[in-house]
């Protein structure tokens, strides 16, 4: 959970400096996933990241999600997995399983 | 999130006060718990979350949540500035401990023997006092020496702590629970004290006790048992 509590201060830290941030927080996971419930990625519309969801397999597709959830407001909960053709795309080749939410933060 | 939500949990964090930050899926309502004005259902998922030490998502009455949890670190109060502590100190802060080191004995506890820890040279008894250990507190008693484990057990028997460890044979943990019961511990309350402390995987070296002794923490702390007998069901 440490790592997870970087990642929001970090993503609070952002927020204050007048940035526009995007949370991305893993809440399911099934399989051999490499990250557990909590592990958190925050990115920024001017291109900052930190922290990760997956072994960076899937951190490119949760960073295009944010920056709609920055732009609309309206959070997302994404699923990544072998049952998913997008997982084919991005490429989760793990052949875990995982839920993401994406918020922003107001 | 909302700043009201991200300002009250930074507070919470800043407090040590284990919170849940609870996200309701997928429409990203949030709540932190404890609240008073929590569904008994949430309420109830959050404390075993935070009991467990551990994030996820649950299925309730009213739809589903993600509970993250944010418990404080867990702190380790090692009492005795021994050989064994030597090796248990840097594993115990290793794991993401918060160590303190309580020995009285200043030769013992010397910055040259136990550097990058919070060192206390008060009577054990008076350091528990300062140091009052919480739910997320360990303690563990490593100087066989009556006049420090002693005190030392006492206070931590009468606190929260989750786990109670006493170095000693069966014989020196037998004398030393008759002793306690003279302080007015009764039987349910010393049995909180693992005596002889550790795991028993015969460690014989100073590293290899610090071992089991963690390990064991790790086992209550994980709730070993309890999981193995519910995987096996």
């Amino acid at each position: 959970m440490t790592q997870a509590d970087d990642i929001l201060s970090v993503a609070a830290a952002w927020r204050a400096a007048g940035e526009k941030v995007a949370l991305a927080t893993v809440t399911q996971t099934w399989g051999s996933s490499p990250r557990p419930a909590g592990s958190q990625l925050a990115v920024t519309v001017s291109g900052r990241m930190a922290g990760s969801v997956s072994g960076g397999c899937i951190e490119g597709a949760v960073a295009e999600a944010a920056m709609k959830t920055i732009e609309t407001g309206v959070p997302q909960l994404l699923d990544f997995g072998i049952t998913d053709e997008r997982a084919w795309e991005v490429g989760l080749a793990c052949g875990g399983k995982l839920k993401v939410f994406v918020e922003a933060l107001a | 999130m909302t700043p009201a939500t991200l300002a009250a949990l930074a507070a919470a964090r800043a407090a040590k006060r284990p919170v849940v930050l609870a996200t309701s899926l997928p429409d990203g309502a949030q709540m932190l718990l404890p609240d008073p004005a929590a569904p008994a259902d949430l309420a109830e998922a959050a404390a075993r979350a935070l009991d467990r030490d551990e994030s996820g998502t649950v299925r309730l009455g009213n739809g589903e949540w993600f509970l993250h949890t944010f418990n404080p670190r867990l702190r380790l109060i090692v009492v005795g500035a021994v050989h064994i502590a030597q090796a248990l100190v840097p594993m115990a802060a290793l794991m993401g401990l918060d160590v303190v080191l309580v020995d009285p004995r200043r030769s013992f506890a010397t910055t040259e023997r136990f550097p990058n820890v919070t060192i206390m040279t008060d009577w054990p008894d008076e350091a528990m006092d300062a140091l009052a250990p919480d739910s997320r507190s360990a303690v563990i008693t490593l100087t066989h020496d009556p006049k420090l484990d002693d005190p030392a057990l006492d206070r931590a028997l009468r606190s929260p702590a989750f786990h109670i460890g006493a170095l000693g044979s069966r014989r020196t943990h037998g004398r030393r629970l008759e002793r306690l019961r003279e302080l007015g511990h009764d039987e349910a309350t010393l049995a909180r004290i693992k005596g002889p402390v550790g795991l028993d995987i015969a460690a014989v070296t100073a590293p290899e006790i610090a071992v089991s002794i963690l390990a064991e923490l790790v086992a209550v702390r994980r709730h070993a048992g309890t999981r193995a007998a519910k995987e096996a069901a």
